[in-house]
């Protein structure tokens, strides 16, 4: 099944070849453990389109948030290049934006002061910063709640001025760390709907890790699958399901299934090994 | 309400008990005096003007102390947050001098700079500044590091990084560093001025004792107790809990 929808992925990706945005090319990570050295991950080879959505997927310490980490440049390959519009990143920038698990809202700004933040650390005069502030919080629907603090919000809604204040940088690449791992069932499937929605107004680039097989059939255009330490891909499988996709379509349900088996071997391993250890 | 009652009653009691001591006689009326005793000696303290210059020159001393600690200890703080080799070195220097009550300072202050309004203040900072360092660097490492990324990612670089995420979100614990920089301040002031300064509540206090006056004595120790409690309770206890309010902080009070 995975192996035929791979073919028809391969034939799309001759049919649309878009610039690459990202390019990482044999990109690998080392750290020194007490046990000697640990591969995080491995001779990565990825390519991602210009407003391409792509999710990876793995067990636990698979090193998906290193990779992660090195695209946005807060951490450098021990091998490898990684590109980005065809030039090496060195170091963060911020055309590439990360948006976390936890918010990281800061709690003595107000929301919009806190949508501004980057534009005010780059020099943008106030008045510009207001009005793009306020364009990026009617698009995450919080224009009401501009002048409340992130305390006063529910967790989606932080999530989501975490994400306007992402947006507001205009940056060429988004990069998702489990954003929305924290939050219910609803508010996840909310925010669902809301990132596509905004994706497909704004085409960005979205990078896009989660250990939810569905979230990421449901969300990518790709699925990228990460095998368990050393950090390796075992699969590239386009998504071509029309979109939107609810997360219980049967059809999204099969894509996952097969996804999910292989993850499965994966988290496996994974627990094998803590066994031993 | 409910507070309120329970502290009358609990006050109360307790002016009842130390009249009924009193009228025990089991000491002399000049060592133990009555509550109406100290209460006169209180009024008279104000009403001939003594207790208002003591205060005025105690608050005045205090106020000079205290101001300048915070801002070098502020200072201080962010320098040794902001590096391991003076987090080790000087760092540590402020550690082990903490544990030094401040009025050890008073014989070298006052062979430095005599018997002066400036031996007093210098004993005044030594006792609080430590204490605002200590809580400023202790605030800036406690900053939860998703700050310092979000922080990083946006863009925050150098003085901006530090004016706009590094000082806001080490707020809380630079606040109640100004109350513990502050409450040290206080009791520095006090022994010192104890000890040998002219004028100033501590003064007062020592003046009681010579003159045998224990009325004067206690009275004089509830005005140091009324204002360490009153800028602390009034002026630091709002600040702490607007800033928390403001931070959603405040579950917890």
């Amino acid at each position: 099944m995975a192996a035929l929808v791979e073919v028809i992925g391969s034939r799309i990706d001759l049919r649309n070849h878009a610039r690459a945005k990202l390019t990482l090319r044999g990109v690998s990570r080392d750290f020194v453990a007490s046990k000697g050295k640990l591969v995080a991950v491995h001779e990565i080879d990825l390519e991602v389109r210009e407003g391409e959505f792509i999710c990876i997927v793995g067990p636990s310490g698979c090193g998906k948030s290193t990779l992660l980490n090195l695209i946005a440049g807060l951490d450098r390959p021990t091998r490898g290049e990684i590109l980005l519009d065809g030039r090496p990143v060195n170091g963060p920038g911020v055309d590439r934006i990360l948006l976390f698990q936890e918010h990281g809202l800061f709690p003595w700004l107000t929301v919009r002061e806190n949508v501004e933040f980057g534009l005010r650390m780059k020099g943008v005069p106030r008045k510009e910063r207001q009005e793009r502030a306020r364009h990026y919080l009617r698009l995450v629907h919080l224009t009401h709640f501009e002048n409340s603090y992130a305390h006063q919000l529910s967790g989606g809604m932080k999530q989501r001025v975490s994400l306007a204040r992402s947006l507001a940088m205009e940056p060429a690449l988004l990069l998702m760390d489990e954003p929305f791992a924290a939050l219910d069932a609803q508010t996840r499937d909310m925010l669902h709907e809301e990132l596509e929605r905004i994706w497909a107004e704004t085409r960005k680039t979205i990078v896009f890790i989660t250990h939810n097989v569905r979230e990421a059939v449901r969300l990518g255009d790709r699925v990228v699958l990460m095998t368990f330490r050393p950090g390796r891909i075992k699969l590239d499988l386009p998504i071509i399901l029309p979109r939107p996709r609810p997360m219980d379509d049967p059809e999204v349900a099969v894509a996952a299934t097969s996804v999910l088996a292989l993850l499965r071997e994966e988290i496996e391993k994974a627990m094998l090994e803590e066994l031993q250890q | 309400m409910k507070k309120t009652f329970r502290l009358v009653c609990f006050y109360a009691g307790l002016v009842l008990l130390w009249d009924a001591l009193y009228k025990l006689r089991i000491w002399p009326p000049y060592v133990f005096p009555s509550p109406g005793e100290v209460l006169t000696a209180l009024r008279q303290g104000f009403v001939d003007h003594t207790f208002w210059i003591g205060l005025a020159v105690s608050l005045k001393r205090v106020l000079a102390g205290y101001a300048i600690s915070v801002v070098v200890g502020v200072v201080l703080g962010f320098l040794i947050a902001s590096s391991s080799l003076i987090a080790d070195t000087l760092g540590s220097l402020v550690m082990s001098l903490q544990s030094l009550p401040s009025i050890c300072w008073l014989p070298l202050a006052v062979l430095w700079f005599g018997l002066s309004e400036k031996a007093i203040v210098f004993v005044v900072i030594m006792g609080s500044l430590l204490a605002v360092t200590m809580d400023t660097s202790l605030g800036i490492r406690h900053i939860p590091t998703i700050y310092l990324m979000a922080g990083r990612n946006l863009g925050a670089r150098g003085h901006r990084m530090f004016f706009h995420v590094l000082v806001p979100a080490s707020l809380p614990h630079l606040v109640s560093g100004l109350k513990h920089g502050w409450a040290f301040a206080w009791r520095s002031l006090i022994s010192g001025e104890m000890i040998f300064v002219s004028l100033g509540l501590g003064q007062l206090l020592i003046m009681g004792r010579d003159l045998n006056d224990m009325s004067q004595v206690i009275a004089v120790m509830f005005l140091i107790m009324a204002i360490g409690y009153v800028v602390d309770r009034v002026i630091f206890d709002r600040l702490e809990h607007r800033m928390q309010a403001k931070w959603g902080l405040a579950q917890t009070a």
